[in-house]
C-alpha cells in the first residue's frame, strides 16, 4: 500500500517534473565573467535559482567587457537584447544616455512591486550608478577599489620597516629607491590601471575635479580638468621616479598585474580584487595599504571610487512582466546581506551593502584575512565631496585612451608632463563634445 | 580567354552566375552598403538618436593628425612587413631548392607557422620578448638593452613587424618554391655554358623568370600586412605604446568596439575599402602586363 502511493508520486513527479522547469521563466544574463570570477558568478546565479522556484536565470558569457557591451548594443539593434547585461563603469554614462534601451533600476523595482532601498548599498558603489537625483539607474555588482600592495620580503632587504607602509607619495618614492638601490627587487613602482588609479581614484583622493560639472554628472557640457597643476606635478614625479629607476611603466590596464606576484615589483597600485590572484602567485609575505596622497596638498585624503561592473535590465521587444519580476528579484537577492558576503568573500571585489559588510565581518573574515576591508574603508571614508562620487562622462574608454597615449609620450620623453596634460584636456573635450552633440 | 561561350538558352547564363551574385551581394556589396550609409550619419551606440551629418565624419578625420598619422604608419608597416617577407622567403626557397641532404625537412618546418592561428603566433611571440617573462627579452636586459616595447614605440613596431613577417614567411616560401620549380633547368644550364657565375644566373636568368611570382606577393603581402595583421597587433601591443602601432584597420577597431564610436568607425572602413580597390586594380593591371607563361 505505501509503495503503491510512493510509485504515484514519483510517477506524479516525474511527470510534473518537465512541465514545472518549462514552466518557469527564463532570463537571460550577458556576463564578462572569466576564471575564478565565473565559477563565482554561477554560483550566485545557481544560489538564485535553487532559491525559488518561478525563474531560472541562464548566465551566458559575451566575451571581455567592451566585448559584452559591443555584443548588448548589436543585440538591441536587432532587437534581441538580453534581459540583464554586466556593463564596465566607464561604459556608465553611454548606457545611461540610451533611455529607450534600458530599464532604469529604480524604475523596474517600482513597478515590479519589489522593496529598494538605496540606504542599505555603500554610498560611493551606489553613487556611481545613480542619478544625479539619487535614483538608481543600474544594479552595483562587482565594485572594487585601487590599493597599494607591497613586498614585505623587498622592504626588510632595502632596510624598511615592513609593518609601516608609505602613506604619502614622498615615502613611497623614498621607499621604492632605497629598495631599487639595495637591489631588493627588479622594480622599486609599478602601477596597474594608469588612467584609473593615478587620475580618476588620485583626483578623488585629493579632492580635485577630474572634469567640470562634478565630474560630469551635472551635465553633459563638462570639460576635463586634468590641467590642474597636482596632476602636472604626478605626471612629473611619475617622469622624475622612472629617470631614476624606481617607477617602471609596464603597459596599460592590468597588464602590470603579473609584476607583483612574480616578485618583480616590490610595490604595485592595482586593484583591490587582485587579492586571489596575489594570494595564489606570491611566494614571499606581502601587505596592503592604502593609496597614497601628496600630504603637503591635502592633510586627510577623501575616498577614493569604485571600478568594476553594474547589471543593466534592458528593454527587450516582447520581454513580459513575468521577466521583468524574476530581474527585480534576482536584483534583490543579490543585495541581500548573506549572499552579498558570499559574492565579496569569494571574489575579492567590495561588497555592496553595508550589511554585506557587517556580514563579512561578524564571520571573522577581516579578522583572518587581514587587510580584506582596506577598499571598503578607504571607500567609505566620511564627508565625501562632488569630486569624489565617480565619474559620468559619455566617450570615457576613449578618454583613456587619449590619456595613456599623453602619459606615454611623456614617459618616452616626447613631451613635458605639462604637454601632455594640455594635450590630454584639449583631445578628451573633443570626445566629450562629440558625445554631447549625439544627444543635442 | 579570346572568343566567346555560347549558350543555346537565353537564360541559363545568368542563372549559372546567379549563386555567385547572390553571395557577393548578401556579403560584400549590402555590408558594403551599410557602412557607407552608416558613415554619413551621427548615431549613438543603441541607434536611438541618428542624425543624418554628410561628409562630417570623413572631414573630421581628415583633419585629425592622429588618422593621417594611422596611414602613414600603415603605409610604413605594410613596405616594411612586404619587403621584408618576400626578401627573407626567396633567400629560403633559393637555399632549400637547391639539392641538399634533408631539404624535404627544411621545406616542411618553413611552411609550419602558416598553419598557426596568428593569436597563437602572437603569443608565441610574447613568451619570447614580453619585458618580463619573455626569455630573449631578457637576454636583451642581461645584453644591457634597455628592452621594454610597452613604452618604447620603436621596439613594439619592430616586435609586430617581426611576428607579421614570420607568419608571412611560409606562404609567400611555397609561391617562390613552386615558381622556382617551374623554371626549366636548361635555361640555367644554357647561362652557366655561356659562363655565368651561380649569382650571375640567379639575377639575370631566374629573378627575371620570378617576376610575376615576385610581384604577385608584393600585393598580397601589402594586402595581408594591411588587413590580417590585426591579431598580432592585438596579442602584442593594442596599438600601443602612444599610438606607434596603430594601423588604419586596429584604429577602426578601437574606434568602432572598444569606443564605440560607429559612425567614425564606419568611415574609416570606406575609406579601407577605397584604398583595397585601388591595391586590387592597381595589382590587376600592372599583373596583365607583366605576366607572360614560359
Amino acid at each position: 500500500m505505501k509503495l503503491h502511493k510512493l510509485v504515484v508520486v514519483v510517477l506524479a513527479v516525474l511527470a510534473l517534473g518537465p512541465l514545472a522547469v518549462a514552466q518557469k521563466v527564463e532570463i537571460e544574463f550577458w556576463h564578462a565573467a572569466t576564471g575564478a570570477l565565473a565559477a563565482a558568478l554561477t554560483e550566485v546565479v545557481n544560489g538564485f535559482n535553487a532559491s525559488q522556484d518561478l525563474y531560472v536565470v541562464n548566465p551566458i558569457y559575451k566575451g571581455s567587457y567592451a566585448e559584452t557591451m559591443s555584443a548588448a548594443i548589436a543585440a538591441f539593434r536587432a532587437g534581441q537584447p538580453p534581459h540583464i547585461v554586466q556593463v564596465f563603469e566607464v561604459g556608465t554614462a553611454t548606457m545611461m544616455a540610451a533611455t529607450g534601451a534600458i530599464y532604469p533600476v529604480y524604475q523596474l523595482m517600482a513597478d515590479t512591486g519589489t522593496p529598494l532601498d538605496p540606504d542599505i548599498y555603500i554610498a560611493p558603489v551606489k553613487g556611481y550608478y545613480s542619478s544625479a537625483d539619487g535614483k538608481m539607474i543600474s544594479m552595483p555588482f562587482n565594485s572594487s577599489s585601487a590599493l597599494l600592495w607591497y613586498n614585505k620580503d623587498a622592504f626588510r632587504a632595502a632596510g624598511l620597516d615592513p609593518d609601516n607602509p608609505p602613506r604619502t607619495w614622498a615615502e613611497v618614492r623614498t621607499a621604492a629607491k632605497a629598495i631599487v638601490d639595495a637591489g631588493a627587487a627588479k622594480m622599486g613602482l609599478a602601477t596597474s590601471w594608469l588612467t584609473w588609479i593615478q587620475f580618476e581614484q588620485f583626483a578623488a583622493l585629493h579632492d580635485i575635479p577630474f572634469a567640470t560639472k562634478s565630474n560630469g554628472f551635472e551635465g553633459m557640457d563638462a570639460v576635463l580638468a586634468l590641467d590642474h597643476p597636482l596632476f602636472v606635478r604626478h605626471v612629473q614625479t611619475l617622469m622624475d621616479m622612472q629617470a631614476e629607476g624606481s617607477f617602471t611603466y609596464a603597459g596599460r590596464d592590468s597588464a602590470p598585474d603579473a609584476l607583483f606576484g612574480s616578485g618583480e615589483a616590490a610595490m604595485l597600485m592595482a586593484s583591490s580584487a587582485l587579492r586571489a590572484r596575489v594570494m595564489r602567485e606570491a611566494q614571499f609575505e606581502w601587505g596592503v595599504t592604502y593609496l597614497p596622497y601628496y600630504d603637503d596638498f591635502i592633510a586627510e585624503p577623501k575616498n577614493s571610487i569604485i571600478g568594476g561592473a553594474s547589471l543593466w535590465a534592458m528593454r527587450r521587444p516582447g520581454a513580459t512582466a513575468q521577466q521583468y519580476q524574476g530581474v527585480a528579484a534576482f536584483f534583490a537577492y543579490l543585495s541581500e546581506a548573506a549572499n552579498d558576503a558570499k559574492w565579496h568573500i569569494m571574489t575579492g571585489y567590495v561588497p555592496i551593502t553595508l550589511g554585506g559588510y557587517e556580514a563579512a565581518k561578524a564571520q571573522g573574515y577581516y579578522e583572518q584575512n587581514p587587510g580584506a576591508d582596506l577598499a571598503i574603508l578607504q571607500l567609505a571614508r566620511p564627508n565625501p565631496t562632488s569630486n569624489t562620487k565617480g565619474l559620468r562622462l559619455g566617450n570615457l574608454p576613449a578618454i583613456r585612451v587619449v590619456i595613456y597615449e599623453e602619459v606615454e609620450k611623456a614617459l618616452q620623453g616626447q613631451q613635458t608632463a605639462q604637454q601632455a596634460m594640455a594635450n590630454a584636456v584639449r583631445r578628451g573635450n573633443e570626445l566629450l563634445r562629440e558625445f554631447e552633440a549625439i544627444y543635442k | 580567354m579570346k572568343g566567346h561561350a555560347t549558350f543555346s538558352n537565353k537564360l541559363l547564363p545568368y542563372l549559372l552566375v546567379a549563386p555567385q551574385i547572390v553571395v557577393t551581394s548578401l556579403f560584400f556589396v549590402w555590408p558594403a552598403a551599410q557602412a557607407i550609409y552608416q558613415s554619413l550619419l551621427r548615431s549613438d551606440p543603441f541607434g536611438l538618436h541618428t542624425k543624418f551629418v554628410g561628409l562630417d565624419n570623413f572631414r573630421a578625420l581628415f583633419a585629425d593628425p592622429y588618422y593621417l598619422g594611422s596611414i602613414r604608419l600603415s603605409f610604413l608597416f605594410s613596405g616594411a612587413v612586404a619587403l621584408t617577407a618576400i626578401s627573407v622567403s626567396l633567400l629560403l626557397a633559393v637555399m632549400a631548392h637547391k639539392p641538399i641532404r634533408g631539404a624535404r625537412v627544411y621545406k616542411t618546418l618553413l611552411i609550419w607557422p602558416y598553419a598557426l592561428a596568428p593569436a597563437m603566433a602572437a603569443v608565441l611571440w610574447l613568451f619570447l620578448f614580453q619585458p618580463s617573462i619573455g626569455i630573449l627579452a631578457q637576454a636583451l636586459q642581461h645584453a644591457g638593452i634597455g628592452w621594454n616595447y610597452t613604452l618604447h614605440g620603436g621596439q613594439a613596431l619592430l616586435l609586430v613587424i617581426l611576428a607579421s613577417v614570420w607568419k608571412q614567411v611560409s606562404y609567400n616560401f611555397i609561391f617562390f618554391l613552386a615558381g622556382l620549380q617551374a623554371i626549366p633547368k636548361s635555361l640555367i644550364e644554357a647561362a652557366k655554358v655561356d659562363g655565368a657565375t651561380s649569382r650571375r644566373a640567379f639575377w639575370s636568368v631566374v629573378f627575371p623568370l620570378l617576376a610575376p611570382t615576385t610581384f604577385f606577393l608584393v600585393v598580397m603581402n601589402t594586402v595581408y600586412a594591411f588587413f590580417d595583421t590585426f591579431g598580432a597587433i592585438d596579442a602584442l601591443t593594442k596599438g600601443g605604446p602612444g599610438k606607434a602601432t596603430e594601423t588604419m584597420v586596429y584604429k577602426l577597431y578601437v574606434d568602432g568596439f572598444k569606443n564605440f564610436r560607429l559612425n567614425s568607425s564606419a568611415a574609416q572602413s570606406v575609406i579601407l575599402m577605397a584604398l583595397v580597390i585601388l591595391l586590387t586594380a592597381f595589382q590587376f593591371r600592372f599583373i596583365e602586363r607583366r605576366v607572360h607563361y614560359v
